[in-house]
C-alpha cells in the first residue's frame, strides 16, 4: 500500500502525531474524567469545595473508606433498571439504522443517477425539511399518535426517527454515490443488467465506506435522541438518553446525579466494545473502501 | 390550621382502618404523572388494585403528554397527576371531569381539605404539600453571632457579618436559574411585598409598580451575596452548594428538606448544622414571600364512566391513611390522613401555618410565569433598570395573552 | 435514468418524509396563522387544601359554539410573526421613531428577544462552522497518516464529543468548568484572575458556548473527511509528487479539491444545525446569556401554557432563517448540478 512517495519527513510526522495526542486529549478529557468521577460520590464529582477533591476522592474515603465506590453503578443498573433502557436503545439503534440505510440507499443512489431537474428539487426539499426542528416535529405527532393507540411504543419512534434522518442520509449518501464512477453501472447495463440489477451487483459491493460512514451518524443520532424519544416513548420503553436525563431531578424534587454519571459512562462503553471489536470492519470500511476510480 | 386537623384526625383514621383496605375496580386505568418517589409510592399503590390493569407513565415529561393523551376520546390516559400550577392547562383544555359525584360515591375516606374545588365543582384531589421556606446552617449563624432571620431584610444584615467575619464567601444560596425559578423567586417576593399580579378580575398585568421595583431590588440585593454564577444555578445546583458547605442561608423548597444533608459523602458540620425555618416576610409584610403549592390526580372528561369510577377507586385507595409507613412517611408532606410530620416537614407546616397564599390557579399565570423568567435575567446582570425589566414582561406576556385569547 | 425506474427507488424514503415530515410542516404553518379562540372569563370561587379564594376561571360552555365553528381557531394571518415575540415590527418601528442616535436605536433592537436571539444564533453559527471544517480536516489528514493499528483506537476516541449525547456531553463540560471545577480552576490560574467565572458573564458564555459547538461537531467534520481521503486517487497524488509539488501545494492543489464536495456537504449540514442550536444552551443554563430560535420554541412548548401557534411560527422563522443562509451554497450547487447535467 504504502509506496516511497509518501513517506513523511520525520518533522512532519512528529508535528502531527503531537497535534493527534493533543487532540485526543481534547476529546477524551472529558470524558476519562467523567469515568474517574463516576466512582466518587456526589460532592466529590461536582468538588464544589475544592476541586482537587474529585481526583482524591476525599468525601468517597470519608464516607466508604475507600476513594472508589460502585454506588452510582449498583443505583443506575440494580435500582433504576438502567438495562432496560440499554436493551431499548438497541433494538432502536439497529432498526433506525437498517431501515434508514435500506430506504437511503435506493433514494440516494437513484438521486445520484438521475440528471433531470427534478432531482435538484427533491434534494433542496428535503434539506428544507431536515431544517424543521425536531421539537416541533414531535409536538405535532402527539395528538395523532394518541387517537391512533400508536404513542408510546418503540416501532413508533424507529419510524419516526428513520423518518427525520431521512434528509440527512439521501445527502451523505448521494454524495458519496456521485465519488462512483457512472461507467460501472452504466457498462452493466449495457450488458444487460436492470437497473437494479446493476445496482445490486456492481454498486452494492463498492459502496460499503459511504454506507458505513452515513450508518455511523444514523447510528449516532439513535443513540443520542433525546427530543423524539423522550416525547415518544412511555417509561417503560424508555431509551437510555431520556432516561439518564430522568436522573437528574426536577425543580422540586431531588434527582440522583451519580446514576446520571454512571448511566453515561454505561452507556458509552457499548459502543467502545463495539468499536473495539469491529474495529477492523470498520476501518477496512473506511479505508481500503472499494473504490476504484 | 388545617395541617393541625389532619394530623389529629389521624387516631381516628387508624381505627377506622382497614375497612376499605383492598380495592377492587372494574375497569381500565392508565396514570400519567410526574416521576418522583412520592408519586411513585401513590402509584405502586394504586397498582395493588384487582379486577382492571392499572397503568403508570410517571415521568419527568408528563406535562408534555398529559394534555395530548387526555384529548382524544377514549383519552389514552384515564388520570393526571398535577399540582395547582399545571391543573390550568388540564382545565384550559377541558379535558378533565368534576368529580362531585364519584366522591358522593366513593370518595367517603377524603377529607374535605383534600377536595380542590373550582367553580363549586371538585377537580381534583391533592394528597401531598409543598412550600419554600428557609434553609439555613445553625453553626455559622452562631459563629457568626446572629439570630435566625424571620425577614429578608435581616437575612441581608446576617449575611453581610458571615461574609465580613469570612465565615463563607457567598453565603446566600437559592433557586436563581433564569427561566422558571427566577420567575419563582420573584413571584415569592412580589406576593411577599403584597402585590397583584394582575387588575382584579380581569387578565391585565400589573406588575410594573412600586411593589414590582422594590421586589427586584431586593433580588438583586440578595444575589449581591450569592456565588456570582447564580443564574445558572437551578434547585439542584443549588442544593449541591448548601452540601458543599459554600452557603449558609438559602430559600429551598420543602419536598428537598428530608434528604437535604442525606446524600453520601456530606460532610458532618453541615449535616449537624442543618437547621429549617419557616418563609420570611420582607419589607414589614404579613404575607410570607413564598407560595403554597399542592399535588393531586385529576380524573378525565373523554373516558367512559366504568373507566372514571375505576380510576377514582384506585386512586382513592392509593392515597388511604394505611399507605403511609416508615418508609412513605418521609417522602412527602402528605395531605392524608394519619401523617404524623417529620421534623423535615416543619418548614412547609410554618409556611402553611403562617398565611402563605397559594400560587395562583389561574388561567394566564402561566404565561406571566413564563415571561417573566425570559426578561427578568437582564436586569439581574445589571443590564437594565427594574422598570424596564418589568416593561419588558409586561409587553411580552401581553403578547402571548393576546395570541392565546386572553386579552383582546 | 428513467423516471418509473427513478420512482420506485426514490418512493420508501419519499414516502416517510412526506408522512414524517411534509404533513407536519404543513400544519405547522397553518397553525402559525390561526390562534385560539378570544376566551371568556368567569369569578368562581376555588378551594385548595389551603384556603378558598375568588379567582378567575375559563367558561368553557361559552367559547364552545364557537369552537365547534371553527375548530383551528381565529384566523389571524401573519399577526404571530409580527408581534414582540418574533419579529416586532411594531416595537422596531418605535424605536426607530423615537431613537436616540443609532447606539440607541441597536440597544432597543437588542431588547427584542428574536433580534437578541439572532445576535447570537449567527455569531454562533459563523464562528462555529469554518473553524469545525478546519479543525475535522487537519484531524483527519493527521489521522490519515498514522500507523493502521493506531487508526481504530484514535478513531474511537475522536468520535467521543459526537458519541456522547449533547444534553449529557454539555452537562459534564458544564460541571467542569464551573469556578470551582477543574477546567473553571484550570482557566482561573492560566489566567491569573481567582473570580474568573465563566458562567456569569455574557462574553465568556458565548466563548464556551462556541468552543463547546467546535468540540463536539469536529468529529462529524473529521469522519467525513476522513472517508473521503480514502478515495483519493494515488496516482494523481504521485504525479503531483513528481512534479516536484511539496506537501503544502499537494494539500491546496490535489486533496482540497477532491474534497471539496464532502466540504459543501459538511458546511450545508452544520450551518443548518448551528443556526438551530440549542442543546448546549440548555445544558450549559446559558439562558441568560444566549438565546436562539430552537430555545424559543422548546421555551413555548415547555411554559405551564402552551403557546403553540408562537412556536410554530418561530419553526416557520427557522426554515426560512436555514433557507436564506444556505442560498450561496444551494445556487453553487445547482451551478454544479447544471454544469454536470
Amino acid at each position: 500500500m504504502s509506496s516511497k512517495a509518501f513517506k513523511q519527513p520525520w518533522t512532519l510526522r512528529t508535528a502531527s502525531s503531537v497535534f493527534v495526542i493533543a487532540w485526543l486529549i481534547l476529546a477524551a478529557f472529558p470524558f476519562l474524567w467523567t469515568l474517574w468521577g463516576s466512582f466518587k460520590v456526589e460532592l466529590d464529582f461536582f468538588s464544589k469545595a475544592d476541586w482537587r477533591n474529585a481526583l482524591t476522592g476525599a468525601r468517597t474515603m470519608a464516607e466508604h473508606g475507600s476513594s472508589f465506590t460502585g454506588n452510582g453503578y449498583s443505583g443506575a443498573w440494580v435500582q433504576e433498571e438502567f438495562w432496560r433502557a440499554v436493551f431499548n436503545t438497541a433494538i432502536v439503534c439497529f432498526f433506525t439504522v437498517a431501515i434508514s440505510l435500506t430506504i437511503g440507499t435506493l433514494g440516494g443512489y437513484a438521486l445520484s443517477r438521475s440528471s433531470y431537474r427534478y432531482t435538484f428539487w427533491l434534494l433542496i426539499t428535503a434539506l428544507i425539511f431536515r431544517a424543521m426542528p425536531p421539537i416541533t416535529l414531535v409536538a405535532g405527532y402527539l395528538l395523532p399518535f394518541f387517537e391512533w393507540n400508536l404513542w408510546g411504543i418503540l416501532p413508533t419512534t424507529i419510524v419516526v426517527l428513520v423518518a427525520i434522518n431521512q434528509p440527512f442520509t439521501l445527502w451523505m449518501l448521494h454524495s458519496f454515490f456521485q465519488k462512483i464512477p457512472k461507467e460501472l453501472d452504466e457498462s452493466a447495463k449495457v450488458d444487460g443488467c436492470t437497473q437494479f440489477q446493476a445496482f445490486r451487483h456492481v454498486i452494492i459491493p463498492v459502496m460499503w465506506p459511504g454506507v458505513i460512514t452515513t450508518g455511523l451518524f444514523s447510528f449516532l443520532l439513535a443513540y443520542n435522541d433525546f427530543a423524539v424519544t423522550s416525547m415518544l416513548l412511555e417509561k417503560e420503553n424508555q431509551t437510555m438518553v431520556p432516561k439518564i436525563a430522568s436522573f437528574l431531578g426536577t425543580t422540586q424534587t431531588e434527582g440522583n446525579v451519580m446514576f446520571a454519571v454512571a448511566a453515561v459512562v454505561s452507556a458509552t462503553a457499548p459502543l467502545f466494545i463495539l468499536v473495539m471489536f469491529f474495529q477492523r470492519q470498520i476501518v477496512s470500511g473506511l479505508t481500503q473502501g472499494a473504490v476504484k476510480g | 390550621m388545617f395541617f393541625k386537623k389532619v394530623a389529629m384526625a389521624s387516631a381516628m383514621a387508624i381505627a377506622a382502618g382497614t375497612a376499605y383496605a383492598d380495592c377492587s375496580i372494574s375497569g381500565r386505568v392508565n396514570v400519567v404523572g410526574n416521576e418522583f418517589p412520592a408519586i411513585q409510592a401513590v402509584g405502586a399503590a394504586a397498582q395493588e388494585c384487582t379486577g382492571g390493569e392499572v397503568k403508570l407513565n410517571l415521568t419527568a415529561d408528563h406535562q408534555k403528554v398529559n394534555v395530548a393523551g387526555m384529548t382524544g376520546n377514549p383519552a389514552e390516559y384515564t388520570s393526571a397527576i398535577i399540582a395547582n400550577s399545571s391543573i390550568v392547562a388540564l382545565m384550559n383544555e377541558d379535558v378533565i371531569r368534576p368529580l362531585d359525584d364519584l366522591v358522593a360515591q366513593y370518595g367517603q375516606g377524603l377529607k374535605k381539605n383534600q377536595l380542590i374545588t373550582i367553580d363549586g365543582k371538585v377537580m381534583a384531589v391533592a394528597f401531598m404539600a409543598n412550600a419554600q421556606h428557609l434553609v439555613y446552617r445553625a453553626d455559622i449563624l452562631e459563629q457568626a453571632g446572629v439570630e435566625v432571620p424571620t425577614t429578608y431584610e435581616e437575612l441581608l444584615a446576617a449575611a453581610k457579618v458571615i461574609k465580613e467575619k469570612g465565615l463563607m464567601e457567598n453565603p446566600v444560596g437559592g433557586p436563581f436559574k433564569a427561566g422558571w425559578n427566577l420567575a419563582q423567586e420573584f413571584n415569592n417576593m412580589y406576593i411577599g411585598h403584597g402585590g397583584e399580579f394582575f387588575k382584579t378580575g380581569t387578565p391585565e398585568v400589573s406588575i410594573n409598580n412600586e411593589k414590582g421595583i422594590a421586589t427586584l431590588e431586593m433580588m438583586k440585593a440578595l444575589s449581591e451575596y450569592m456565588n456570582p454564577d447564580f443564574l445558572t444555578h437551578d434547585s439542584n445546583a443549588t442544593n449541591a452548594e448548601y452540601r458543599a458547605g459554600n452557603v449558609a442561608l438559602m430559600h429551598m423548597w420543602g419536598s428537598r428538606a428530608a434528604t437535604m444533608t442525606a446524600a453520601e459523602g456530606v460532610s458532618d458540620e453541615v449535616k449537624n448544622g442543618f437547621a429549617i425555618a419557616g418563609p420570611l416576610t420582607v419589607a414589614g409584610g404579613d404575607t410570607p414571600a413564598t407560595t403554597l403549592w399542592w399535588d393531586g390526580w385529576t380524573v378525565s372528561k373523554n373516558i367512559s364512566d366504568e373507566d372514571a369510577a375505576a380510576t377514582f377507586q384506585a386512586l382513592t385507595h392509593a392515597i388511604r391513611p394505611e399507605m403511609l409507613n416508615d418508609e412513605t412517611s418521609s417522602l412527602a408532606v402528605w395531605l392524608i390522613d394519619g401523617y404524623e410530620p417529620t421534623e423535615a416537614a416543619k418548614g412547609v407546616f410554618a409556611a402553611a401555618n403562617s398565611g402563605s397564599v397559594p400560587y395562583p390557579m389561574l388561567p394566564y399565570q402561566g404565561l406571566l410565569h413564563s415571561a417573566l423568567g425570559t426578561e427578568l435575567a437582564d436586569f439581574m446582570q445589571g443590564k437594565e433598570d427594574a422598570a424596564t425589566a418589568l416593561a419588558d414582561v409586561e409587553a411580552a406576556y401581553t403578547a402571548a395573552a393576546k395570541e392565546k385569547g386572553f386579552l383582546q | 435514468m428513467k423516471h418509473k425506474t427513478f420512482f420506485w427507488f426514490i418512493l420508501p424514503t419519499a414516502l416517510a418524509m412526506l408522512l414524517f415530515i411534509a404533513l407536519p410542516i404543513v400544519s405547522v404553518i397553518t397553525q402559525s396563522l390561526f390562534t385560539p379562540h378570544e376566551q371568556v372569563f368567569k369569578t368562581v370561587e376555588n378551594c385548595t387544601p389551603f384556603k378558598c379564594t375568588q379567582s378567575t376561571t375559563i367558561d368553557q360552555e361559552a367559547t364552545e359554539a364557537l369552537r365547534e365553528a371553527q375548530p383551528l381557531g381565529r384566523f389571524v394571518g401573519l399577526s404571530i410573526y409580527l408581534d414582540r415575540g418574533h419579529l416586532a415590527f411594531g416595537e422596531v418601528a418605535q424605536a426607530w421613531q423615537s431613537r436616540d442616535g443609532f447606539g440607541d436605536f441597536f440597544n432597543k433592537i437588542g431588547n427584542l428577544p428574536f433580534y437578541r436571539a439572532m445576535a447570537f444564533t449567527l455569531s454562533y453559527t459563523f464562528v462555529v462552522t469554518p473553524l469545525l471544517i478546519i479543525l475535522g480536516f487537519m484531524i483527519a489528514v493527521a489521522v490519515n497518516s498514522l500507523h493502521r493499528h493506531l487508526k481504530g483506537l484514535v478513531i474511537f476516541f475522536s468520535l467521543l464529543p459526537m458519541i456522547v449525547s449533547p444534553l449529557i456531553g454539555s452537562l459534564v463540560l458544564f460541571w467542569m468548568v464551573d469556578s470551582r471545577g477543574v477546567l473553571g480552576t484550570g482557566l482561573q490560574w492560566l489566567l491569573s484572575n481567582p473570580d474568573l467565572s465563566l458562567k456569569a458573564s455574557t462574553g465568556l458564555t458565548w466563548i464556551m458556548l462556541m468552543v463547546y459547538g467546535v468540540w463536539h461537531s469536529a468529529p462529524f467534520a473529521f469522519v467525513v473527511f476522513y472517508a473521503g481521503l480514502q478515495t483519493l486517487p494515488k496516482d494523481t497524488l504521485e504525479s503531483a509528487m513528481i512534479d516536484g509539488a511539496t506537501r503544502w501545494q499537494q494539500i491546496r492543489y490535489v486533496v482540497i479539491p477532491h474534497l471539496m464536495p464532502l466540504v459543501t456537504f459538511v458546511a450545508l449540514i452544520q450551518l443548518m444545525d448551528n443556526f438551530r442550536v440549542f442543546e448546549p444552551i440548555v445544558g450549559f443554563n446559558a439562558e441568560a446569556h444566549a438565546q436562539s430560535l430552537s430555545w424559543f420554541i422548546f421555551n413555548d412548548l415547555g411554559g405551564e401554557t402552551r403557546l403553540l401557534s408562537s412556536a410554530s411560527a418561530s419553526s416557520v422563522l427557522t426554515i426560512l432563517g436555514v433557507a436564506i443562509l444556505l442560498s450561496p451554497v444551494l445556487i453553487r450547487t445547482w451551478r454544479d448540478f447544471n454544469s454536470k447535467g
